[in-house]
């Protein structure tokens, strides 16, 4: 008796031990998580690559077991559910706002079932909506765009116009609109977000046109945007990620979305029995949005411009708009 | 200022009109011989893949773009197989190959570079005007400059098209294997031999139309790039009555159609971009019922041809 509360008092400390060393105090390694991508797929270099990151990130350090279902169409957002739920998966994260209506209705059919929805939420006491002020970010990068510009010209692409992507849209006119109040903006939807031959017309009309800026919220669309700016030397902002790779010298900035964070962190929740189906918004505030520039192309007199404007919006000054209501009523504040 | 909207319109046009025009021209050929090819959108989800996969190889667009020649021949050749040979069904076989385009695709992405979605940026691409000296013509210099080789290479193909299949004896025992293979057979023909050749030069074609679409437009790979394009070739086929010429310009209508809606945005002309994005395919439907011209196939395309029992 006696060895086996010394053997136990061993394994305490040795976990105790261990907690205190790598703050690896979750196990997570009889839990499984499912992704289901949403039609981008993996490799669309924005919300779907970042979300899987996330769970990357969860299993290195929790040893969850994890898998990706990919979604070719949106007919297989359902039959992707109904397969996450077979495989017995603990949380269900499911990519993107398409997912919307579908998990409205399979949330109900199981009840039993956590998911996790990036981008939308949903009403039922299972899905925890993840989303993100995406129109602080991209105010951020619109202001980056708005000093930038030499022809007072910038533009914007975007994928389907949902009022989703229409954040991006009115966060970033405002941005603009902000930092100078003389610059025109293109706006365009190229109604896909995998067309990157359409992303790239889009971006030499608006080119032809005079935009000198272009940012896009159009996944892989946006792949066209990059090499436009890439052959005829303008600047093109990336989205999601940082998406300077694609072409270090014409990338100005990217707008990031921490998609992995809020996965991470719904996990992270299902592993501390805590996940409670409540929507979480992350904000500028909490660094759930923001401006990244691995390649070190915005001058940093701008980037101070940018950072004033960040302190603004954190410290809650003023409201960003994120439809066209609110960017109707939209006045720039005082710097 | 007039003029310069105009030729980006115009080119912008072309430019969308390309992988079109080579698709359809690969649907032409195909269907001409009596063979439907719904597998136009797994071809060119080869050629695409293949033509950047051997960018990469070899450093050379060029050889990339034969490649993905060669593996649209290769992927033709699965359907010519079932289609001619086995004469099984051939718009379930041309579905069949979509399918495996797209998942090999997916699953080659994932042994060669070991990530998904998309390829890394090809070392070269072949994006610009090949033919630098027309840039220097006044006013239409700045029109040549914004083609790519490809807009040339489909170009050349409608005349190549109509040519072989018009006014040469080889074309009409093709054209005549697609309306009634019976008789053509009687008077000699080779059914088999002239549907598989034909086969085989719509999978260069789609091939070619899917390089387009990488090494010609964004020098990468990307699952889901081709985007419906081979099946909106179809549609271009079906309202150019499968005539190259007609085809060529159904394809200029469905690219200005789609020019004119991104041009009027970049205006910000408040323009309903989903009704414009809509009327290549009202039109297509409308001749398909018959109220603008006649649309009428070969009468022998997508049925199998048994061979008489001796």
């Amino acid at each position: 008796m006696r060895r086996v509360i010394s053997v136990l008092l061993v394994l305490a400390m040795v976990f105790a031990l261990a907690g205190c060393g790598g703050g690896q105090t979750l196990d997570g390694s009889a839990k499984k998580v499912v992704m289901i991508t949403d039609t981008g797929g993996l490799g669309d270099e924005s919300f779907n690559d970042l979300a899987y990151e996330g769970i990357l990130r969860a299993a290195e350090d929790f040893g969850i077991q994890y898998s990706v279902l990919e979604s070719a169409t949106a007919d297989d957002y359902a039959p992707n559910i109904a397969a996450a739920v077979e495989e017995g998966a603990d949380l269900i994260v499911c990519v993107g706002f398409l997912f919307e209506g579908v998990l409205a209705e399979m949330a109900v059919q199981y009840p039993d079932q956590l998911f996790a929805l990036v981008d939308a939420q949903v009403d039922a006491p299972n899905v925890a909506g993840l989303t993100f002020s995406e129109e602080e970010g991209s105010f951020l990068v619109g202001v980056a765009a708005g000093l930038m510009t030499e022809t007072d010209k910038v533009g914007y692409i975007g994928g389907m116009q949902f009022p989703v992507i229409e954040k991006f849209q009115y966060g970033y006119q405002a941005g603009v609109k902000a930092a100078n109040p003389d610059a025109q903006v293109f706006v365009a939807y190229t109604q896909s977000f995998d067309d990157s031959a359409a992303g790239k017309e889009n971006a030499l009309a608006q080119h032809n046109q005079g935009a000198d800026v272009i940012y896009h919220a159009a996944g892989g669309c946006g792949i066209g945007l990059i090499q436009a700016a890439d052959e005829q030397g303008f600047w093109a902002i990336g989205v999601d990620q940082d998406q300077s790779s694609l072409a270090p010298d014409h990338v100005l900035c990217s707008m990031i979305k921490r998609v992995d964070v809020a996965v991470y962190d719904a996990i992270k929740l299902v592993l501390e029995d805590s996940f409670t189906g409540n929507d979480i918004k992350y904000a500028l505030s909490a660094d759930g949005v923001g401006i990244s520039d691995n390649a070190g192309n915005v001058p940093e007199d701008i980037m101070e411009q940018v950072e004033a404007w960040k302190a603004k919006i954190v410290a809650g000054d003023f409201a960003v708009p994120y439809d066209l209501d609110t960017f109707e009523a939209f006045e720039v504040p005082e710097m | 200022m007039t003029t310069a909207i105009f030729i980006s319109l115009l080119t912008s046009a072309i430019r969308l009109a390309t992988p079109l025009l080579l698709a359809a021209l690969a649907g032409v050929y195909s269907e001409r011989s009596g063979v439907v090819n719904i597998a136009l959108e797994g071809i060119m989800i080869a050629g695409a893949f293949f033509s950047i996969w051997f960018t990469h190889l070899t450093g050379s667009a060029w050889i990339g773009v034969g490649a993905g020649i060669v593996f649209g021949v290769f992927t033709s050749a699965i359907l010519a197989a079932i289609a001619i040979n086995l004469k099984g069904n051939q718009v379930i076989a041309g579905t069949a190959i979509n399918l495996l385009m797209t998942a090999l695709t997916a699953f080659l992405l994932e042994i060669i570079w070991h990530r998904s979605g998309s390829t890394p940026t090809a070392p070269a691409m072949l994006t610009t005007n090949p033919l630098k000296f027309l840039e220097g013509i006044p006013l239409l210099g700045t029109f040549f400059k914004q083609l790519t080789p490809f807009v040339y290479m489909a170009f050349i193909m409608v005349f190549v098209a109509y040519f072989t299949l018009w006014k040469t004896p080889w074309g009409l025992h093709v054209r005549a294997v697609g309306e009634h293979p019976r008789a053509a057979e009687t008077v000699g023909i080779d059914v088999y031999k002239t549907r598989w050749v034909c086969v085989l030069i719509s999978g260069a074609l789609a091939g070619l139309a899917g390089a387009t679409l990488s090494v010609g437009t964004v020098g990468l790979f990307r699952e889901g790039m081709v985007a419906g394009k081979g099946f909106i070739a179809l549609a271009a086929l079906v309202f150019g009555k499968w005539h190259p010429v007609k085809t060529m310009l159904a394809c200029l209508f469905f690219g200005l159609c789609s020019a004119a809606n991104i041009l009027a945005q970049s205006f910000g002309v408040n323009a309903p971009t989903e009704f414009l994005a809509m009327i290549p395919y009202i039109a297509t439907i409308l001749v398909l019922i018959g109220i603008v011209g006649k649309a009428q196939g070969p009468k022998a395309s997508g049925e199998p041809y048994e061979k008489d029992e001796k």
